[in-house]
């Protein structure tokens, strides 16, 4: 009988302290323990990360890229989010 | 596929309409250079084309461990050995990254390597060659390591997201693969007589093969039209094997060494090759190379050894999580 076919799971390092993790990519494994272990084998040779998560692929819910428009489009109608909206005269100085 | 669908287009066929608005707005998103990530849609033919392309540059670095694992234990020195483990680890690597980059497309890995191992996937007829001697691991590093970079720089800037970035860190990994052999080739080049004969062997049995990794002659290749125009590929098979041999040849003479095209001349600073044997690649490709049969049995044999390792991980991860259920 062939094994069911192995969770993924994401993998997201940290370079250095005072940086967040960010996402480096996937791998198969057949639980956490076994996950880290390949993630530290798979994408940490060259000293690239100081703390590693890795996250059952199935655990992350995502937005549609499909809704993009209606998801974000409320940001850009509001400019007065943004400093530059706001006028000041040059004699006040850097603000 | 599509473009007889888009031919065809019947009347009151919403979905036909609906696919070529789709797949003209999809061809506007390229043409902007915008990356396309795994949920956007995009033309069945795109994923297919993708799916085979990534999934056959994952089992290349999966079948091409082996001709540099039959050296391992034969490595001349402690140095050259820890070097050439960790080169084969790092192919192991990047073909876990493009696995992972082609399941993006909705294939699983399992599947993918069902099709490799069946046959029905092909991988780069460079690997069916053997590794006669030591000089094989220098001519290895430097010259097809050094074609694949070739071939993987424009793929750091491939269309599909997924694969682009698969391609950055496979890149960054490879310069040292290249390195180390061409540093092999260096000792030897630079030893008796008996090394110089066995660099410029090696050299003589991989050139040719070396220049065919980059695929058919321009005016023969099928996959290159769709590929261009989506932004898979960005230069033809013969732009970057030209890019190749203009590289590579100026190292074969700081080496001393010969390259066995006596037809080979400079030609306003570009160096013009003499005819390939594409007959040759084709028995190759069909599976009648020196080596195809017993890199698909170590490959199919491996995969079974380790099936115990996977089904143990699998009852264990089970029984685990039983058990935290239970409590």
């Amino acid at each position: 009988m062939p094994t069911p076919n192995t969770p993924l799971w994401e993998v997201f390092i940290r370079s250095r302290n005072g940086l967040s993790h960010r996402h480096a990519g996937s791998l198969h494994a057949a639980d956490a323990t076994l996950a880290l272990q390949a993630a530290r084998d798979l994408y940490t040779r060259r000293g690239e990360g100081l703390s590693l998560w890795v996250v059952p692929s199935s655990a992350i819910v995502a937005s549609d890229p499909q809704d993009k428009g209606m998801m974000f489009e409320p940001t850009a109608s509001k400019i007065y989010r943004h400093p530059t909206f706001y006028d000041i005269p040059d004699e006040v100085g850097h603000m | 596929m599509y473009t007889q669908a888009l031919n065809q287009r019947g009347e009151g066929d919403e979905r036909l309409l609906e696919d070529a608005a789709a797949l003209e707005r999809f061809q506007a998103r390229i043409d902007a250079e915008e990356r396309i990530e795994p949920n956007d849609w995009m033309p069945a033919q795109y994923r297919r084309t993708l799916t085979r392309q990534i999934s056959q540059h994952a089992h290349s670095e999966i079948i091409g461990m082996q001709p540099e694992g039959n050296w391992i234990t034969r490595a001349p020195s402690l140095r050259r050995k820890a070097a050439l483990l960790a080169k084969i680890q790092d192919e192991c690597g990047h073909g876990l990254y493009l696995y992972a980059a082609a399941e993006t497309l909705g294939t699983s890995r399992e599947e993918l390597l069902d099709q490799l191992h069946s046959g029905r996937a092909k991988y780069s007829s460079i690997f069916n060659y053997p590794t006669l001697t030591w000089a094989d691991m220098g001519t290895i590093g430097w010259l097809v390591d050094g074609a694949a970079i070739m071939n993987q720089i424009p793929l750091c800037r491939c269309s599909y997201g997924p694969y682009a970035r698969a391609m950055i860190r496979v890149c960054k990994e490879e310069s040292f693969h290249q390195r180390q052999g061409y540093e092999i080739m260096l000792a030897l080049s630079r030893g008796n007589d008996e090394q110089k004969a066995m660099a410029q062997d090696a050299l003589n049995r991989w050139w040719w093969p070396c220049l065919m990794m980059f695929g058919p002659p321009d005016t023969a290749s099928q996959h290159s039209d769709a590929s261009m125009r989506w932004k898979i590929k960005r230069f033809s098979n013969d732009e970057l094997r030209q890019k190749f041999i203009d590289a590579t040849v100026p190292q074969a003479h700081f080496l001393g060494l010969t390259i066995p095209d006596p037809e080979l001349r400079c030609v306003d600073g570009h160096w013009q090759h003499g005819p390939l044997d594409w007959d040759e690649f084709a028995r190759v490709i069909a599976g009648h190379g020196q080596c195809n049969r017993d890199r698909m049995a170590v490959r199919r044999r491996a995969h079974a050894e380790g099936e115990w390792v996977r089904e143990a991980a699998a009852a264990f991860a089970a029984k685990h999580s039983a058990q935290l259920a239970a409590e």
